[in-house]
């Protein structure tokens, strides 16, 4: 076939298809080329010049990550030279990085440190003047740490390419070059969405979450207050790749165990959360489609994407459901209906969230996530932060026995555990409103349709006589697509669900950091939504309108969905953002 | 271009071209030239070693081969071709913390020869640093530790006493 293309990688015959780069290539036929700035599917820029090669015929080194193969080409990625620059540039990389290792959020877990072991980095050689750089903390959400940017610029493809937002870019030249925001102003003061895929994409510890852990272990301490944790459904997904355990592990026992041994009064799962916010969501979607509400409907659990609407499409808030996102609302039964029911004083309660997202510490501390004097919720932590707080707590969470959630609000339904992943909370919503709608038993409770990696997923679902037609977004460049339809007057769906994250929460940007080898060796999102469709399959209630905790929530306390209450402690409102505070 | 030219200093001079412009894409040129100046600025300012001659090269090397651009692969050829014409002024600097053309301010010594000299005393008005002290009497000497090495001694002076 002439769209093959024959080449030969140190001295291994190897027949390609015409467009791939060296470095897949050289994967192919197991050869390992170190890079450092390359980062599949999102960034081949060539500039950190860790993966040179040297192709007979050619006068410099050639990095692989662009360049495509050609017609006989002789590649050789291991030579003397080859090793030996590759070693010069990973020095004059470290010789203007903050090496204070030990102290860093990524030791252990930094791509710069293991090229400085692969290369057995014994001393700085080319020590000299380093770049001057601030730290920006102001963010609830994410912190940038200047001095250890080594300018790779993942995080800026990620945030221009992927998510399409650009908060960040480089600026100033030659060694000055930095990475940076309009005007150099704080990421808090831009328009970042706070989604944080910029810190996954991260190889070194430039980029991190806003940490709260000393809040929680002070909060845990303190005998007067009542530490009550939620773990949201993407978190079981991943943690367990902090220790060393396979991707996709469902470790709900094992972090259920952890938490208690952590101290945790009581152990909660925002798959309850989530099973009532589908309570709430499925209603509002019902009389909004049946008393001809603002269609379509969009969902508004991901306070990253609802950060950018209120940044970028401040005139169609109107569509945005006014349902808080499932652990908000469950912090706020949980200081209500809850503290209510074991008599335990609302005010001495602290509700921590253990979240695979950096904007939820964002919408934690929303004026509107309130109810009357008390927030919802007082603390929210990421997958990596529990990780790190087990860790230092000396537990080997590997052999942890498993232990359940606690009642009752441990029963959640399989609906509530796919909120994590892209197209889980239609599906979950489509469950419950198909049977409000037509009152029938939903026999196919599988919608493949809304499932998988497309970024914008559209399917018509029939509910009795109605055709309802959805579209399920993943990731801001999709979410734009659709809200510029829906702005130009050209979508004809009724409800879409949006996630800010491209796979949903389970790729979120508190979840465990994966180098950029294993993101190209492993299909992670996929590996983790399989965890939450499994955790769906196996639960003997699948619908959330059929989960017992939430017929007796709603007997007990709330009425019905939509209801007053509901509305007082599960709903909320939106407003305009402006994209700049200059 | 002749023997007055510091051949360290001419290097130097192209390289702070280079840093300048170097747009910041690919590590060699923006950190690498950085370096490479950095390490001229220490062989001009006499505090170099031999060590610092050979990393230079090295780093040079590597730098002409590994950069993406045309300003990067080019931007050691000034320091390379001047250690293959004129090491013996590198060693000079290195060695001997000498500046054959008595460019690099840093290895200049200045001191007033007492033969020509006619005590008339310009230098001393002349010094911006006030380095040069005595009278018309005893005639005048430089402090070494005040001397910024400016030259404005050197050229006010009628008597060429002073190198």
């Amino acid at each position: 076939m002439s769209d093959l293309v024959k080449l030969n990688i140190d001295g291994i015959d190897v027949e390609v298809p015409k467009g791939t780069t060296v470095l897949q290539a050289a994967k192919q036929i197991n050869i390992d080329i170190p890079t450092l700035c390359y980062l599949k599917e999102i960034n081949a820029i060539g500039d950190c010049r860790i993966c040179i090669v040297e192709i007979e015929g050619r006068r410099g080194f050639v990095a692989s990550c662009i360049q495509q193969v050609e017609e006989g080409m002789k590649v050789h990625t291991n030579t003397k030279n080859v090793v030996e620059a590759r070693k010069i540039i990973l020095d004059l990389i470290l010789s203007n990085h903050n090496r204070d290792c030990l102290t860093c959020v990524r030791n252990g877990n930094c791509e710069l440190q293991t090229l400085a072991m692969k290369f057995n980095v014994k001393g700085i050689e080319f020590e000299g003047a380093k770049t001057e750089h601030k730290i920006d903390d102001l963010s609830p959400s994410i912190v940038r740490d200047f001095s250890k940017c080594i300018l790779c610029r993942r995080c800026v493809s990620t945030c221009k390419n992927v998510q399409k937002i650009g908060a960040i870019d480089c600026a100033q030249r030659g060694f000055e070059s930095c990475i940076s925001t309009v005007g150099n102003k704080s990421l808090n003061n831009v328009n970042c969405t706070f989604c944080g895929q910029c810190i996954t994409a991260c190889p070194v510890g430039a980029l991190r979450e806003k940490d709260s852990t000393d809040i929680v272990w002070e909060k845990l301490k303190d005998e007067d207050t009542f530490v009550v944790v939620q773990t949201a459904p993407a978190v079981r997904a991943a943690l367990g790749e902090e220790f060393g355990m396979k991707i996709g592990t469902n470790v709900a026992g094992k972090m259920v165990t952890a938490l208690k041994k952590l101290g945790f009064d009581k152990v909660f799962d925002t798959n309850t959360g989530a099973d009532l916010t589908i309570m709430e969501e499925a209603n509002e979607f019902v009389e909004r489609f049946k008393n001809g509400g603002t269609l379509p409907m969009i969902t508004s659990c991901s306070p990253g994407w609802v950060r950018f609407i209120e940044m970028n499409y401040p005139e169609l808030l109107d569509h945005l459901s006014t349902c808080k996102s499932p652990h908000q609302m469950f912090g706020s039964i949980l200081k209500s209906y809850y503290a209510e029911k074991e008599k335990i004083d609302p005010k001495k309660m602290f509700v921590v969230s253990v979240m695979p997202c950096v904007a939820k510490k964002f919408e934690r501390q929303r004026e509107e996530m309130k109810n009357g004097e008390l927030d919802d919720v007082d603390a929210v932590i990421t997958t990596r932060e529990l990780a790190r707080m087990i860790k230092q707590a000396n537990i080997e969470f590997t052999q942890l026995e498993d232990s359940s959630f606690d009642d009752p609000m441990g029963e959640a339904t399989g609906a509530g555990a796919i909120f994590g992943v892209t197209g889980g909370v239609m599906e979950a919503a489509l469950r419950t409103a198909y049977e409000t709608i037509t009152g029938k038993e939903l026999k196919e409770i599988d919608f493949e349709s809304v499932r998988g990696k497309k970024g914008i997923k559209k399917a018509t679902i029939k509910i009795g006589d109605a055709d309802v037609k959805v579209a399920v977004a993943h990731g801001l460049s999709n979410a734009r697509k659709i809200m510029d339809e829906i702005k130009e007057g050209k979508a004809d769906y009724q409800f879409v669900e949006i996630m800010a994250c491209p796979g949903g929460c389970i790729m979120g940007g508190g979840q465990p950091i994966r180098s950029s080898k294993e993101r190209s060796e492993y299909d992670i999102r996929k590996l983790r939504a399989d965890c939450l469709y499994d955790i769906d399959e196996k639960s003997t209630i699948r619908k959330s309108h059929e989960s017992p905790v939430m017929k007796k929530l709603y007997k007990e306390y709330l009425e019905k969905p939509g209801s007053h209450k509901a509305h007082e402690l599960l709903h909320t409102s939106y407003h305009k953002r402006e994209k700049y505070d200059l | 271009m002749d023997d007055t030219k510091c051949m360290v200093n001419l290097a130097k001079f192209y390289l702070g071209f280079t840093v300048d412009e170097s747009c910041g894409k690919c590590t060699p040129c923006r950190i690498g030239t950085k370096r490479m100046l950095e390490i001229l600025e220490k062989i001009t300012e006499g505090e170099a070693t031999l060590e610092d001659l050979e990393r230079l090269e090295t780093l040079a090397k590597t730098i002409q081969k590994a950069s993406v651009c045309g300003l990067g692969q080019t931007a050691p050829n000034p320091i390379l071709s001047t250690i293959k014409y004129f090491k013996d002024e590198y060693l000079a600097h290195i060695n001997n913390k000498k500046c054959p053309a008595k460019e690099c301010k840093a290895l200049l010594s200045l001191s007033i020869n007492s033969e020509k000299c006619k005590k008339c005393g310009l230098c001393a008005k002349n010094c911006p640093v006030g380095a040069i002290k005595g009278d018309r009497e005893h005639g005048y000497e430089i402090d070494e530790n005040i001397c910024i090495k400016c030259g404005a001694c050197q050229k006010n002076c009628h008597f060429s006493a002073i190198s």
